[in-house]
């Protein structure tokens, strides 16, 4: 069904990227971080000799999970209930946000701790848990930094991305109450200690913890989460109570399928051989770990997706980002660009499949389709093609409305249809343009044209038909 | 929400009316297996540990309570699991405490300032420089090796295998709860450098044993 929650953009594309464009800060610290990342991906990626035969049985892999859904998550229900957890299913972000404030009230406890989880900002969980009195704490460093800023996360793997070690430092010295503003530094090291000694109390004395799950086993009803800090060890570790929210898409047949993406994973998000920790978890485990355990199944847009033959491919995605750090547009206009939790190339493919709303029409265009996030993507989605085949639906859905496009379009078919016709046109064309080029100074192009072709020259520079064309040029070298 | 239909029901009709195609043949032709056993593969394993900043001692199996003890010459305090040989620890001049001996030890207690913790480990990649735990008896509960600051962990070159697949494939029952760990606690999330040293253990020492 419709997905709901923070992947509805509100300000289409091109106006929320003008905004972005305009923070030069922002476009130098993305830059860095980026170019940083792409290299320590390409790296590692470059010490794996069979990194191909990885990405296609990762594709295939997902692919078979997506053909056998049904039957998958009934076993992966019936794993997990027998190992002591209690699953439940959730269609929207509200009713997976309903779900999770209600365990959370039965608990009753005000104070949770967090996990980072794409799937738990996709529902918006925080803003449903602050309005029924329940404060949710954000453990990994690049959440807190943007839950203290007061901000939206612009990236799915480091939320943070859009600051620099600076401003991080501003952030804490004026938000953190215990911290000393006199004398903490920008030193990456001193702003981990600073996190770490935030957080410590709240992981030794918080009875929930809230998480997603990178993978779900359906054979066994395991849960796995990633992750770099121990933060994540904490959150799933000392709770008495642990909840985590899982997209649908998130299950593996079997245990084994985990040697190919818990390869495929870490090398592709942080550039790095394998992440400082995973976790692993089956249930209840008597004596170690939360005695209460809860798994929220979510669908929120992901059976829409599903059904359609092209576009579900993005269902493959394991959220590594390696996407948007190669990506052009990305690393100029930021992740809040696209209005969306999911921003990047996967982001514009993801964000309309899911919501099918409004705004969200224009993420298909924030793209040069480049093909860099598709030879990128662990899992091998063609997300240039998906890009195509959602354009293309939105053409197809407007095409019972009169349009300038399609009339230009037609146009131009006529024209084009008849070689007397076609050079007709090119002639006439060059007589028109010849006062232009003059008042375009000699250059080849023009930097703005009047309304309506202005929305072709507020992005780039119109190209004047050449002095003659090629089919003239043959006819005079050969005519002798 | 009692006026709709359970949510169980319908997402499960969704995903069937979805439903894309026929189960998808996955080609498997990765490297799965190891190469044969030896020197090189614990050689791999020692330089991918210190990559990532564990810190790494080799001994031989008679060298090891010497070996555990130089590394906590400084620590006050020890904590162990219920089934680490207490051998290992025999040059340990500090107190120590074992897990479930009378009692479980409390949160409170491993996160006492220079508590260390000394345990085995189920398995070792080396191409990843990546330790398994899995609850094993000489691995314990998993807050023994999260909530001390610092953890020192015995591999014995038997229990050290190349690549991934492999290590998976040892692990006894993967239903237990397992801890991955590939080098001290570090994140990335400051313009996407690595820095060591955020929640979990600051200090990582192996012992690889061989």
């Amino acid at each position: 069904m419709t997905g709901t929650g923070n992947i509805v953009t509100r300000l289409p594309f091109p106006t929320a990227a003008r905004r972005e464009l305009g923070d030069e800060q922002l476009r130098r610290n993305l830059r860095k971080a980026t170019h940083t990342i792409r290299d320590k991906r390409l790296r590692v990626v470059g010490e794996v000799s069979d990194w191909e035969q990885l990405r296609v049985a990762g594709a295939a892999i997902k692919d078979d999970v997506q053909a056998r859904l049904p039957s998958l998550l009934e076993q992966f229900e019936a794993a997990a209930t027998a190992a002591g957890a209690t699953v439940h299913w959730a269609r929207d972000a509200e009713e997976a946000c309903a779900v999770v404030a209600d365990l959370v009230r039965a608990t009753g406890t005000a104070e949770v701790v967090k996990v980072k989880s794409m799937a738990t900002q996709e529902i918006g969980l925080n803003e449903a848990l602050e309005a029924v009195g329940i404060n949710a704490v954000e453990t990994d460093l690049a959440e807190l930094i943007v839950q203290l800023a007061d901000d939206t996360p612009s990236h799915i793997l480091v939320p943070a991305i859009h600051y620099n070690r600076t401003q991080i430092r501003d952030i804490f010295a004026s938000r953190m109450a215990d911290v000393d503003a006199t004398t903490l530094t920008d030193d990456p090291p001193a702003l981990a200690e600073a996190a770490r000694r935030h957080l410590r109390s709240r992981f030794l004395s918080t009875k929930v913890g809230i998480s997603g799950a990178n993978f779900a086993i359906a054979a066994t009803g395991t849960l796995a989460v990633v992750e770099s800090e121990g933060n994540g060890r904490m959150c799933l570790t000392l709770p008495e109570t642990l909840i985590s929210v899982v997209g649908i898409e998130k299950l593996l047949p079997t245990f084994a399928d985990l040697e190919v993406f818990l390869q495929l994973l870490p090398r592709s998000s942080t550039g790095e051989r394998m992440n400082p920790y995973t976790s692993l978890w089956t249930g209840v485990t008597p004596g170690d770990g939360p005695q209460t355990v809860h798994i929220v199944l979510v669908d929120n847009g992901r059976t829409d997706t599903l059904a359609d033959p092209v576009g579900r491919q993005a269902l493959r995605c394991i959220r590594c980002s390696a996407c948007l750090n190669v990506c052009p547009v990305y690393e100029r206009v930021g992740g809040h660009a696209y209005g969306s939790v999911y921003p990047g190339p996967i982001g514009a493919i993801l964000s309309p499949q899911m919501s099918g709303e409004g705004a969200n029409r224009t993420l298909p265009y924030a793209s040069t389709l480049c093909g860099a996030c598709f030879d990128a993507c662990p899992v091998r989605i063609d997300i240039p093609q998906v890009l195509v085949h959602l354009r293309q639906s939105g053409v197809d859905a407007a095409r019972s409305r009169p349009s300038a496009e399609r009339t230009a379009m037609r146009t131009m078919s006529y024209v084009m249809r008849d070689r007397r016709r076609y050079a007709a046109a090119l002639r006439a064309a060059r007589r028109g343009a010849a006062p232009l080029r003059l008042a375009a100074g000699g250059r080849g192009t023009l930097r703005r044209l009047p309304w309506p072709l202005s929305a072709w020259t507020s992005t780039r520079d119109a190209p004047l038909p050449p002095k003659q064309t090629f089919r003239e040029w043959w006819a005079r070298e050969h005519s002798s | 929400m009692s006026t709709r239909p359970d949510a169980r029901t319908e997402i499960l009709r969704r995903v069937r009316a979805a439903m894309p195609t026929a189960p998808v043949p996955v080609p498997r032709d990765y490297a799965s297996d190891d190469g044969p056993p030896g020197a090189e593969v614990v050689d791999l394993l020692v330089d991918r540990l210190e990559d990532y900043k564990a810190t790494v001692r080799r001994c031989t199996a008679a060298d090891l309570p010497a070996t555990v003890g130089a590394l906590l010459a400084d620590v006050p305090s020890l904590v162990l699991p219920p089934g680490v040989p207490s051998s290992w620890s025999s040059s340990f001049a500090g107190s120590r405490a074992i897990d479930g001996d009378p009692a479980p030890l409390t949160v409170t207690a491993l996160d006492a300032p220079g508590v260390a913790v000394v345990t085995g480990c189920a398995v070792a990649v080396a191409q990843t420089g990546t330790i398994i735990l899995d609850a094993g008896p000489d691995q314990g509960r998993r807050l023994l090796t999260l909530v001390p600051d610092h953890h020192v962990c015995v591999v014995r070159v038997d229990q050290v295998v190349e690549r991934l697949p492999a290590a998976l494939r040892r692990l006894a029952d993967p239903t237990r709860p397992l801890t991955m760990i590939s080098g001290p606690s570090a994140t990335s999330d400051i313009e996407l450098n690595r820095v060591e040293g955020v929640h979990g253990p600051r200090r990582l020492e192996v012992v690889v044993v061989d």
